[in-house]
């Protein structure tokens, strides 16, 4: 009997709001979070929007050596991870630790951190050789990203193996595919996957800002990021974590949880094309669309609801139109599919958790969420975007993807599970 | 189940470039931790490190890859490649979409990083580097190694600090398993700028003594803390049934077990690195006493050690396995160092040689533990564990065996 992989709770912290529910508003309202940035000056960039997270670490429970020690990203892993935990009703101090797993997604860690630190210990990068007396204790801890999925492992008590995955923007669902792997391989019964990032520092902003990949529309931020409409002009960025707690089949049944979804498939694949373009044809999308449908036993006519990377660059959209075409053939014109992006920017190695639980909530409430800020369609993105407003409708299959800069192409397909519980 | 067999290596070493030098060095204790040249250590505490010598990524590499590179991608690009040429494995053999790249990361391509960062900081966002998008970040060589091979199959980063190494490859067995034919995988990382230096003092694992040879002592009753290195290996790992395709293909030896496991906070549970070796030792059904020789984590932090003597001596009694630690050579290689010693561990094998630890004059006795200590140890090894520990409270173990 193959063991099988299933999501038994969920945990959020997002731009509009902390919180599983504050999420979903936003989502099925159809309302955005990008605004201005708020957490630096950022008026000599090009780019000076976000999706921030109004996030109060006192507020949500941590304590002022947390607060010291961790970096925001790891700020947000441990507070979704509590929401996680408690949510999927597990008692992890009753479970045997060495069958706890961690697989934490991150694109850039704690780069936020890092940042603020280079600008002391360089005198504002005036000295080369940074000065050591001016080294924070926990300064390796930012260094290597692992540190946040130590402090994850710490929060649920993990004793089985524990990793960050770290594959740039496809990082969110790259992790929790890991995380599911080790599970159906039976190397641990629980796994606390997701992503978290808070990339929001002048470095980050300034990367994208020099290849012209970020939005420009800073007169107004809050329809600033728009996927499939032909007024688009880049992506928004923004930060938050999604938390997952991912649970063998049986060993939720045996406790009767709740269980959101199945993760049936998924695959990930390299393009081998360039760091940071993408073929309009989207072949390497469509491959891993096509072996996570394989894996999950799903042909293409099943898939109910397609949530798109939606990043709001051109060349995104048409290459994962042009996947979605390529895998799913005629029906891809009869799937609705929608970019949370428009929503809440795009969180770099978070986003693609956070999108997985946007799925899923989809699947509780019967309710796809739409693509914000989509006026006026491109006329080369033909497929049903579900603009604006969300739509009811009964999903039992949605199909997630993700690309990401080093070319990785990145697809999940979550089933709902038959007498799954509430 | 699907094998996964060694058939290529690529190594960038302090004491060695390639699998034939790094081997030769090695085994006659060649240790390469020295003065720091990379940047001026005039004031910082830490002044010695094991850099890679005689490495001109310009010999190599196209000039276009050079201005987007870090010194860590680098060195990994040569490194796969010559891998792949010691595997034999020409473009149009395998299918792209069957080859995967696995690779580990500990801290993203950090010199290039704080060379940006400089130039944002000091003279404007107008200065930074195009290529900042990527070239720092922790995916960078799984990215780079796709492009440069044109394979199109799974790509995955993972870090999980010094265990990751380790890790990485692991996680592409895993892909051989799910059905690729190729897996390009393992880690080379350098961080020896400035600004990584001072986070390598800030971690509190490094040794204050300045005497290369007295700096890095694993086991040892004067073991106070590591040595930072850069390098490590990438190997070409695929299928039997692959390397069958190619005539001729020389196997080096085969990944028959891996797990990991995580040290918990609380002081009351024990250290999971004897559990990681023991789940290793069943996946891959077999006893410890086919072990021939323990690579070890070799933290040269006195209770790390004390940790990782009790864990062997727990597994194989009282001196009951050869244990060794060639990096005491070479200094800790983060992202690198697991693989590296993989590396060393299917040479071993292929070579029927166990190279010896350097410098380690005083083993702490009550340690128990049989290390191969100044010379190396000549016979027949068929099989051998591996252990890596990373900061934070990662546990990797991998056994590898000679192919039959």
């Amino acid at each position: 009997m193959s063991r099988r992989a299933v999501i038994t709770g969920v945990g959020v912290v997002a731009p509009g709001g902390i919180g599983t529910k504050a999420y979903w508003k936003l989502l099925s309202e159809g309302r955005t979070a990008t605004r201005i940035i708020t957490h630096f000056d950022a008026s000599p960039y090009r780019s000076r929007m976000a999706g921030e997270a109004d996030f109060d670490p006192v507020r949500e429970g941590l304590t002022p050596q947390e607060i010291r020690r961790l970096d925001r990203a790891a700020q947000f892993a441990v507070v979704a991870g509590r929401e996680a935990m408690s949510d999927s009703g597990i008692e992890f101090d009753q479970l045997d630790p060495g069958r706890i797993g961690v697989s934490l997604g991150t694109a850039v860690g704690c780069t936020t951190s890092l940042e603020r630190e280079f600008i002391v210990g360089s005198d504002r990068g005036k000295y080369w050789e940074v000065d050591q007396s001016y080294a924070v204790p926990h300064l390796y801890d930012y260094f290597t990203p692992s540190s946040m999925a130590t402090e994850l492992a710490w929060t649920v008590g993990a004793e089985g193996p524990v990793s960050v995955v770290s594959t740039g923007c496809t990082s969110g669902l790259d992790s929790v595919g890991y995380a599911a792997e080790l599970i159906m391989e039976g190397s641990a019964d629980v796994v606390v996957t997701g992503g978290t990032e808070a990339p929001l520092s002048p470095i980050t902003v300034v990367c994208f800002d020099v290849i012209r990949a970020s939005s420009t529309r800073n007169d107004d931020p809050t329809t600033a990021c728009r996927p499939f409409d032909k007024t688009r002009d880049g992506l928004v960025l923004g930060e938050g974590c999604a938390i997952i707690v991912l649970e063998e089949l049986e060993h939720a049944r045996a406790r009767g949880a709740h269980i959101y979804g199945e993760v049936a498939g998924f695959a990930s694949r390299c393009n081998a094309y360039h760091m940071t373009g993408l073929h309009p044809e989207g072949i390497e999308m469509s491959d891993a669309i096509n072996i996570a449908l394989k894996q999950a036993r799903a042909d293409a006519t099943d898939v109910g609801y397609i949530n798109a990377h939606g990043s709001g660059t051109k060349q995104n959209d048409l290459h994962e139109t042009a996947a979605f075409k390529r895998s799913l053939g005629a029906h891809a014109y009869k799937t609705p599919v929608s970019g949370f992006k428009s929503m809440i920017g795009h969180s770099l190695g978070a986003i693609g958790s956070l999108e997985i639980v946007g799925s899923l909530l989809a699947f509780e409430e019967d309710l796809i969420p739409p693509t914000a800020n989509l006026h006026e369609p491109d006329p080369e993105c033909d497929l049903d975007y579900t603009p604006l407003v969300a739509r009811e409708k009964k999903v039992d299959t949605v199909l997630t993807v993700g690309s990401g800069f080093g070319g990785f192409q990145s697809a999940m397909v979550l089933k709902k599970v038959e007498g799954a519980g509430r | 189940m699907t094998r996964a067999v060694v058939t290529g290596i690529g190594i960038a070493s302090p004491n060695g470039l390639g699998p034939t030098a790094y081997w030769r060095a090695t085994l006659h204790g060649e240790a390469a931790i020295k003065p720091i040249t990379r940047f001026d250590s005039a004031n910082y505490w830490a002044k010695i490190a094991g850099e890679v010598p005689g490495f001109e990524a310009g010999r190599h590499l196209q000039g276009r890859l050079l201005p987007q590179t870090d010194h860590m991608t680098r060195l990994t690009l040569v490194g796969t490649d010559w891998a792949l040429r010691g595997a034999g494995v020409q473009p149009n053999d395998i299918p792209d979409t069957d080859i995967a790249v696995i690779t580990a990361a500990t801290a993203g391509g950090y010199e290039f990083g704080q060379r940006e960062l400089q130039k944002l900081w000091h003279q404007g966002p107008e200065y930074v580097s195009a290529y900042q998008s990527f070239a720092w970040f922790y995916a960078v060589n799984t990215g780079q190694i796709s492009i440069r091979h044109g394979t199109r199959g799974p790509g995955a980063v993972v870090v999980s600090e010094q265990a990751g190494g380790i890790d990485s490859i692991g996680h592409a067995r895993r892909q051989l398993r799910k059905g690729v034919q190729l897996a390009l995988t393992g880690g080379m990382d350098s961080s020896l700028c400035p600004w990584a230096w001072v986070a390598h003092q800030a971690s509190g694992c490094l040794s204050r003594n300045n005497n290369p040879r007295r700096a890095y002592l694993p086991f040892d009753r004067d073991a106070s803390g590591y040595v930072a290195g850069e390098g490590g290996a990438i190997m070409v790992l695929e299928t039997p049934e692959s390397a069958a395709e190619r005539p001729g293909t020389r196997i080096y030896g085969e990944i028959v077990g891996y797990a990991s496991t995580f040290d918990s906070r609380m002081p009351s549970r024990e250290p999971g690195l004897k559990r990681a070796a023991e789940l290793a030792l069943r996946d891959a059904g077999m006893d410890a006493s086919e072990i021939d020789v323990v690579f070890a984590d070799a933290a040269g932090i006195p209770e790390l050690d004390k940790a990782e003597a009790e864990a062997i001596k727990g597994i194989f009694g009282p001196f009951g396995v050869p244990v060794t630690a060639p990096k005491t050579m070479t200094g800790r290689l983060f992202a690198g160092g697991g693989s590296l010693d993989v590396a060393s561990a299917i040479l071993s094998i292929y070579w029927s040689a166990i190279p010896p630890t350097v410098n380690v004059e005083n083993p702490v006795p009550e340690y128990e533990i049989d290390l191969v200590m100044n010379e190396a140890r000549h016979g027949k090894v068929k099989a051998a564990l591996v252990l890596g520990r990373g900061k934070g409270g990662f546990n990797s173990a991998m056994v590898v065996r000679e192919y039959r």
